[in-house]
């Protein structure tokens, strides 16, 4: 287990090392100047200079990138070029909305993919199995801006259920927490459950080919017991791989939804910062990012060995 | 008949039709035999003659969306198991009937442990849970013959070798105390040197429970000293029942004949040509007309083109039975 830890670890950091180099090169190559947006567009040159050399900017690319890892190694993602208040604070005081928003989103997405999932595949080639699938390709194709919008038309301005913008924290009230959430996540979770539910069903049908299911059949096992104990865990491999990469992905549904919804998370504020040429706001926004990405694929890598005792060998 | 009133399982006229996209297969085409209590049948044939199917058709674990139907009557202890609602025949699998498979690395669940999945059908059929059926469990696999049950019991079939698996495989169809054990060709897939211990411990677990069983093999020579009765089938029919003593001495069936011939022998020489059957068998979508067998049937005739041979008996009391126009072994005229 211990080598296995260290070998994941090791792929972390180097996973951190190209990310943040990338993302230097990428957004040193964007036009765009972070002292022209600070000063407005009748700055002098004179003036652009100075801001440039008290930021730092005129320091070469190299020198740059060197410095800004070395905070890194401290726990220090510098700060804000516009705010000037440290990228790590602004990054912890918003963190806990996003990662409330992906895990709400997923287990959206979960609820809904592994029961159809499970039934479809149970039920194939039947007519509700065929009007689910067309349906879920439906959704698949509808982009998660759409439904955001849709969502929020329905529930918030017309039956007015739930509010449509704004974000109450846990700590104060748990239930405007919720409530402010749930549409949020509900949009996310209805474009991520399509293909979930898919690769769930194609993994359960050639699951419930198997001779142990005729096995298990053989046994006098009812269909219930039979789908959720015997054939669900053997077919969640690809289920489990595409829900890692979906939570870590869905970064990028929360920039829309979180823009959409009013949300105070890492998205808005990773969007806003890309406005701004906040290079330390985005870097740091982006370290934080891939590390949750590794860890959850490192999470994703420890429930396989819960899901096939084969792979503990 | 006296006879029939005592068996445990009587298959009459029994037919299972997979309805596919290309067309109607008749998997199993009105077979029928029966089965008392302690007996073995043999059935054998080629691959794809509808064996697998009659046995799953049976324990009656095929497709129930629509796709598959199956007619006749399958009368076991006097109820039809056909006109039973699944929820009574859940019961009688893996109590009354059980079933072991052919390839004991694909029939038991990679992902449960061993324990679990013998434990599974004594909670089902025996209400033993906990400490009982543990102890049970770990009864079973030392009844046949695995070393160590107690630990074996935690762990996971890719633990254990082909062998093994196939033991605990028989463990978990004998869980559940059956009248009748469905074995379907369960040595094909193991090493020579374990197909006799399989099919002795069989043997001998039969013995010690009067259990009755259909031993299913494309082998004659695994039935050979096993089976009290062999039904052999072909294209989904049964074209020749006899007592074992009575098959191997005098088949009445070409195709039976040449399955026997097929086999190597001992006293042959070495790298004596195996006779093999010429042919391969028909398409099941599309089964010759007449005797199925004839395109392949060295003395097919006109009438064996034209017209299907109903079963006949080859002796006076009735128990040696054959589909043939041109019977061999002096039971017919040979052309």
């Amino acid at each position: 287990m211990l080598p296995f830890f260290l070998r994941k670890l090791l792929r972390l950091i180097l996973v951190l090392l190209l990310v943040a180099a990338a993302t230097f090169l990428l957004l040193n190559l964007l036009p765009g100047d972070v002292a022209l947006s600070l000063l407005g567009n009748e700055a002098t040159p004179a003036a652009i200079a100075q801001v440039r050399a008290e930021l730092g900017l005129d320091q070469p690319l190299v020198l740059r990138y060197l410095h800004w890892l070395i905070g890194l190694l401290h726990g220090d993602l510098g700060r804000s070029y516009i705010t000037q208040v440290p990228v790590m604070e602004s990054i912890v005081d918003r963190l806990p909305v996003t990662i409330e928003l992906m895990l709400l989103s997923q287990g959206f997405a979960l609820l809904l993919a592994v029961p159809v999932g499970v039934w479809c595949a149970y039920k194939a080639g039947s007519r509700i199995d065929r009007l689910i699938s067309s349906a879920a390709l439906l959704l698949l194709a509808a982009p998660v801006f759409i439904t955001a919008t849709v969502l929020m038309f329905l529930f918030a301005l017309k039956l007015r259920w739930l509010p449509s913008t704004g974000y109450v924290p846990f700590i104060a009230s748990p239930l405007s927490n919720l409530a402010h959430l749930v549409l949020p996540a509900l949009a996310i979770g209805l474009s991520e459950w399509p293909p979930l539910f898919a690769v769930l069903r194609a993994d359960m049908i050639k699951t419930l080919q198997q001779d142990y299911i005729a096995l298990a059949k053989a046994k006098g096992l009812g269909p219930a017991f039979i789908l959720l104990r015997h054939a669900l865990r053997p077919s969640s491999f690809t289920l489990v791989t595409v829900s890692g990469l979906q939570i870590a992905a869905a970064i990028t549904g929360a920039l829309v939804v979180e823009t959409i919804f009013g949300l105070p998370g890492v998205g808005r504020m990773l969007t806003g910062a890309v406005y701004n040429r906040d290079m330390m706001l985005v870097q740091g926004c982006v370290a934080v990012i891939s590390v949750g990405y590794v860890l959850i694929n490192f999470g994703v890598d420890l429930i396989y060995a819960t899901l096939d005792p084969r792979i503990c060998r | 008949m006296t006879k029939a009133s005592a068996a445990l399982l009587d298959v009459t006229g029994l037919r299972t039709r997979f309805h596919t996209p290309h067309g109607i297969v008749q998997a199993v085409d009105g077979v029928s035999f029966s089965i008392q209590r302690g007996q073995t049948v043999g059935i054998v044939g080629e691959s794809g003659s509808g064996k697998s199917v009659l046995a799953r058709t049976i324990i009656g674990i095929l497709a129930k969306d629509g796709s598959v139907t199956t007619t006749g009557c399958l009368a076991f202890e006097g109820r039809d198991l056909l006109k039973l609602p699944e929820r009574e025949m859940r019961d009688v699998r893996g109590k009354d009937i059980a079933m072991v498979f052919q390839d004991p690395m694909s029939s038991l669940n990679p992902v449960k442990r061993i324990g679990a999945q013998i434990g599974e059908v004594l909670k089902r059929h025996l209400g033993l849970r906990g400490r009982a059926a543990e102890t049970r469990s770990a009864e079973l696999l030392a009844s046949v013959g695995i070393s160590l049950p107690a630990e074996r019991l935690r762990q996971y079939p890719h633990q254990l070798s082909g062998g093994m698996r196939q033991r605990v495989a028989i463990a978990v169809a004998l869980a559940g105390e059956p009248k009748l054990l469905i074995a379907d060709e369960p040595t094909t897939a193991l090493d020579v040197t374990i197909q006799a211990q399989i099919l002795d411990l069989l043997r001998r677990q039969q013995l010690a429970r009067n259990m009755a069983m259909i031993l299913i093999s494309h082998d004659l020579g695994v039935i050979a000293g096993r089976a009290d009765a062999v039904a052999v089938m072909y294209a989904g029919q049964m074209v020749e029942r006899a007592s074992t003593r009575s098959l191997f001495h005098s088949c009445c069936m070409p195709y039976t004949q040449a399955l026997i011939r097929s086999a190597p022998k001992l006293p042959d020489p070495p790298h004596t040509r195996l006779r093999a059957i010429p042919g391969r068998p028909p398409d099941m979508l599309r089964p010759p007309a007449g005797c199925r067998f004839n395109p392949r049937c060295d003395y097919a005739t006109d009438v064996c083109r034209a017209t299907q041979p109903m079963l006949s008996a080859a002796d006076a009391d009735g128990t040696h039975l054959y589909a043939c126009w041109h019977p061999v072994g002096g039971h017919g005229v040979l052309p």
